[in-house]
Parts: structure tokens; C-alpha cells; sequence
């Protein structure tokens, strides 16, 4: 189960005044300032190509920002770090590896070794409902069992903190919605820290305990907007999901302005 | 479905063989000319010619082809995935893309020059000029990779080398093996050339040499033999190519 115990206070994640520049000089980050605190399940929302993927992207450790810096447990991030696993939008897997070889790499990167390797990739993929295919290759399988092999190999190094660039975007709607589950449960059993972008505002409610809205770009913090019902499974069909997706809706449209 | 596919990839090798054949056969009858024999005095050629001292020629034209080959992509494949680091590229594109349309039979007179008229200048011609094909092929595969398969990577704590072995090599992978199965055929019109001089080994040797003794079925049995020669190197490399790319066939 998960502990809230204290720890639910700390700051995990802090990005301060971060701007972010790309070499063409298209701006995609002004002064964007954003506290994840530990166990946190965050979503962030924001109009198309406002720098979602970018912010993520310096988050993980991948991107430089032009200006400004972020702090995981108080210390800059400067490099991709073990403890940060980062989901793409589209799935990221290798198409000349199979399944197996897909979701132990992280593990063979880091030299774990062969049966210890073996032991947490077959348990990983028994409980994605995977194991049936460890030896096919991605393009055998259907967008949502690709994506939930994404899920396998980001979770194979046990990351204290999950990014998710809208990991469920190409999925048809039902597939989706038993991800979406599959994320909730994960989100609440293990006392994951997870921050998940998304375009869908359903989404950002379901899953987000508080949902950060970005600008149009270059984009910058708009709004917070608390959402301490996330976390039902049932919150789909409650009248305070569709009021929660108003309020979000209407705070995109300001940003927007 | 794959098996399904072999087999018609298989029998329609064997029609258009047969077809050729049939061709061929028409052609001696109608031009009736010592110059052109029919396929069967051929095949006997070919069969008698072998018992003496064909597969000697043959056995050296393959080597010298299979070295050349080898030679070329132990050199262009390297080179080419290195182009995926923009440094690297920066020095090598230039290169590439000036000395690439010069016909490359101009080196010949270094490679003399440089090696002597032996085996080994054979040998590196063949290469050089297989060696831009892969090389050419390569860079564009390894500068064309998405961006994403690198940073999935690196958040997966990979280093250079991994990337290199993880991700470049097998996503250039199939484009370098459909590169060198293509530069076969190059290879085989080079080794013709360099075989038709100092040399009196080799099935370009015994071409140009039955020709000048006006020995058509030998002449004949010699070309089938190169024939057969590319043929067997192209469907080898295809055999490796569906085995360590098999996830481009599903
Ligand atoms: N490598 C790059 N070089 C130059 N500009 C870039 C680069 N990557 C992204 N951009 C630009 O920066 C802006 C933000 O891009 P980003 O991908 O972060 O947006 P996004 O919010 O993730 O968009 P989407 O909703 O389409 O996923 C866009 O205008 C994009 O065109
Ligand atoms: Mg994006």
C-alpha cells in the first residue's frame, strides 16, 4: 500500500525559471517554475507544441535548458539518472529487438546480470499479461501491448519517478481506459512519483492529483489546479470528474489567450 | 506465410531459368554459328571443364570477390555508422560525396603503383569500388535515425558504445547487407576487368584466353561459372540478410 507517512511534503522535482531556447531559436520554455513533490501523480496539460515534450525531456536530463535549472531531491540534474524513467510518445521500443530484449535492455545497460535480468523481466511481463509474447517483436503486437511493453521497460529499473509523454495518445478508447487503470493501480501501489502529459483533459483529471496547465508557447505555468479525487477508479462516471474537467478546460482556454 | 512466400520465391527462379535456357537454345538454333553453342554442349563443357582445371579458376575468382567484399565493408560499414555523430560526418560526408562519382578504375595506376600488379591490387580494386557503395548506403541509413530511439536510450543510462551496438548497427543493419548483396554484381564486372590482365588465373583469365583460341564452349563454361559465381554470393547474402533482420520480414 502506499505511505503517505511525512514524506508527502518533500519536494522531489523542482524546476526553477527554466527557458529553453532550441538552436533555430524557436522558444518552447519561458520562465517555467514547477514543484513535484515525492508520491505526487501529476499531469500536465497544455495547447499543441507549447513545450511539453521539451519540458519532459529536461526533466529526464536528455534536453539542456538555455536558462535555468531543475533539482531532483536538491540536486541538479545534468544527465539522464537512474531513478527517472521516461516513456515517449510514440513507445520509443526498438523494432529489431523482440519483447524480451526490449524490456531487459535497461537492465543489460546497467550489467545486471543474466538470471537476475531473466527473473524480474519474465515476473514484469507475466504481470502486464506479456508473457505469451517475450519473443515476438513489437511490430507483432497491437498498439495497446506495445505501449504496455513501453510500461515494462521503463518499470525494469524500478524508477522512483515515472515521465510520460502522452503514453496513451494512439490507443483506441477502450484500450485506453485499461491503461489508464493499469497507470492508477500503479500510481497507487507503489508509491510511485508520476508526471504523465497528455492533450486529453479526461485524462489529466482521471489520473492527475493535480494538474499543471501550460501556456501556449512558449510555454510557462499557468495554473494548478488541485484534484484530490484522482485516485477512484470509479471518478469517470461521478458528477465532480465532469466539474473538475470544466475547470481545466477553462483554465486551458485562458491560457490560451 | 514466410514458407509460403520461399517457395514462390523459389519456383520463380527456376522458370526464369528455364526461360533463359529456352532463349538461349532458340538463339544457337537460329544463328547456327560456332559462336554461340547450344546450352547442353555447354553444360558438358562446363562438366569436363570442371574435372580439370575450371573449379581452380573458379575457386580463385571467388576468393578474390568474397576478399574484395570483405575487405570493402570491414572499412565502409565502421565508417558509415560513425557518420551518425556529426563530427565524424562533418569530415567524412565531404569526402564521400567528392570522390564517389569519379569512376574508379582511375586508381588504377596508384593501386599498381602502390601494390604491385598481384592478387592484392585485384583484390583492392574490387574493394574500392564496393566500398562507396556500402559506404554511401550506410551514412545515409545511420543520419536518418529517429532522434527518439537515442533518447530512450540514453534515459536508460546508455553510453556511446551502447547506442552504437544497440541502435545504430541494427538499424543500419538491413540496409548494409541489401548494399552489399547489390554490390555483387559490381564486384563480379570489376573482377572481369582486373582478371583480363597479368594475370592466368581466374575465370576473367579463362574467358578472355577461350575467346582468343576461339574455344566457344569454354568460353561459354567460364561465363556460366561467373554467372553461377554471383548468382551463389547474392543468394548467400540474402540467407544472412533474412537471418540477422528477421524482424524486417514479419
Ligand atoms: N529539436 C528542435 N529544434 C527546434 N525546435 C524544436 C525542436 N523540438 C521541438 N521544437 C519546437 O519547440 C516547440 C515545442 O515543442 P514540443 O515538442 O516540446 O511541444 P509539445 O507541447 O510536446 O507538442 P505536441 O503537443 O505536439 O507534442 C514546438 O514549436 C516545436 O516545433
Ligand atoms: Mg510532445
Amino acid at each position: 500500500m502506499r505511505t503517505l507517512s511525512g514524506a508527502a511534503n518533500d519536494s522531489m522535482i523542482e524546476a526553477r525559471n527554466l527557458s529553453m531556447v532550441y538552436p533555430d531559436g524557436t522558444e518552447a520554455l519561458r520562465d517555467l517554475n514547477l514543484v513535484i513533490h515525492r508520491g505526487a501523480s501529476c499531469s500536465i496539460i497544455g495547447p499543441s507544441g507549447c513545450g511539453k515534450t521539451t519540458l519532459l525531456f529536461i526533466l529526464a536530463g536528455l534536453l539542456k535548458p538555455t536558462k535555468g535549472q531543475v533539482l531532483l531531491d536538491a540536486r541538479e540534474i545534468v544527465s539522464p539518472t537512474r531513478g527517472v524513467a521516461l516513456i515517449l510518445q510514440d513507445y520509443g521500443l526498438f523494432p529489431w529487438k523482440t519483447v524480451y530484449e526490449n524490456v531487459a535492455l535497461g537492465l543489460k545497460l546497467q550489467g545486471v546480470r543474466k538470471r537476475e535480468r531473466r527473473a524480474i523481466v519474465m515476473s514484469l511481463l507475466k504481470e502486464l499479461g506479456l508473457s505469451e509474447f517475450a519473443n515476438h517483436y513489437p511490430k507483432q503486437l497491437s498498439g495497446g501491448m506495445q505501449q504496455r511493453v513501453g510500461f515494462a521497460r521503463a518499470l525494469a529499473l524500478k524508477p522512483e519517478i515515472l515521465l510520460m509523454d502522452e503514453p496513451l495518445s494512439s490507443l483506441d478508447a477502450l484500450t485506453r481506459e485499461t491503461l489508464q487503470n493499469f497507470l492508477l493501480a500503479l500510481w497507487k501501489n507503489n508509491g510511485m512519483t508520476m508526471v504523465l502529459v497528455t492533450h486529453s483533459i479526461e485524462e489529466a483529471v482521471f489520473l492527475g492529483r493535480e494538474i499543471i496547465v501550460l501556456s501556449r508557447r512558449p510555454g510557462h505555468v499557468v495554473k494548478i489546479v488541485e484534484n484530490f479525487n484522482a485516485g477512484d477508479e470509479n471518478y469517470r462516471s461521478k458528477e465532480a470528474f465532469f466539474a473538475k474537467c470544466r475547470e481545466v478546460r477553462m483554465s486551458i482556454e485562458h491560457g490560451a489567450i | 506465410m514466410p514458407r509460403g512466400k520461399d517457395e514462390h520465391r523459389t519456383w520463380s527462379y527456376i522458370i526464369a531459368g528455364l526461360l533463359l535456357l529456352i532463349v538461349w537454345h532458340l538463339a544457337s538454333l537460329i544463328l547456327d554459328s560456332p559462336a554461340l553453342p547450344a546450352p547442353l554442349t555447354v553444360f558438358y563443357a562446363l562438366i569436363d571443364r570442371m574435372r580439370t582445371d575450371l573449379y581452380l579458376h573458379l575457386l580463385i575468382s571467388a576468393l578474390r570477390v568474397i576478399y574484395g567484399i570483405a575487405l570493402a565493408g570491414s572499412l565502409a560499414v565502421p565508417l558509415g555508422l560513425s557518420t551518425y555523430n556529426n563530427r565524424f560526418d562533418r569530415i567524412i560526408a565531404p569526402i564521400v560525396y567528392l570522390l564517389y562519382p569519379i569512376p574508379h578504375i582511375v586508381f588504377l595506376p596508384l593501386i599498381i603503383l602502390l601494390f604491385g600488379i598481384g592478387d592484392l591490387s585485384k583484390i583492392i580494386l574490387i574493394a574500392i569500388i564496393v566500398f562507396f557503395q556500402i559506404l554511401v548506403t550506410t551514412r545515409d541509413e545511420a543520419r536518418n535515425i529517429s532522434s527518439n530511439y537515442i533518447f530512450s536510450m540514453l534515459s536508460l543510462g546508455a553510453t556511446p558504445m551502447d547506442i552504437y551496438r544497440h541502435v545504430i548497427l541494427p538499424a543500419c543493419l538491413p540496409a548494409i547487407l541489401t548494399a552489399m548483396r547489390i554490390s555483387v554484381g559490381t564486384a563480379i564486372a570489376v573482377l572481369f576487368f582486373v582478371e583480363s590482365f597479368a594475370t592466368q588465373r581466374g575465370l576473367g583469365y579463362l574467358i578472355m584466353y577461350s575467346w582468343s583460341m576461339m574455344d566457344y564452349p569454354a568460353l561459354y563454361a567460364s561465363i556460366v561459372a561467373m554467372a553461377l559465381l554471383g548468382f551463389s554470393l547474392y543468394l548467400i547474402l540474402e540467407c544472412v540478410e533474412r537471418k540477422l533482420c528477421a524482424w524486417v520480414y514479419l
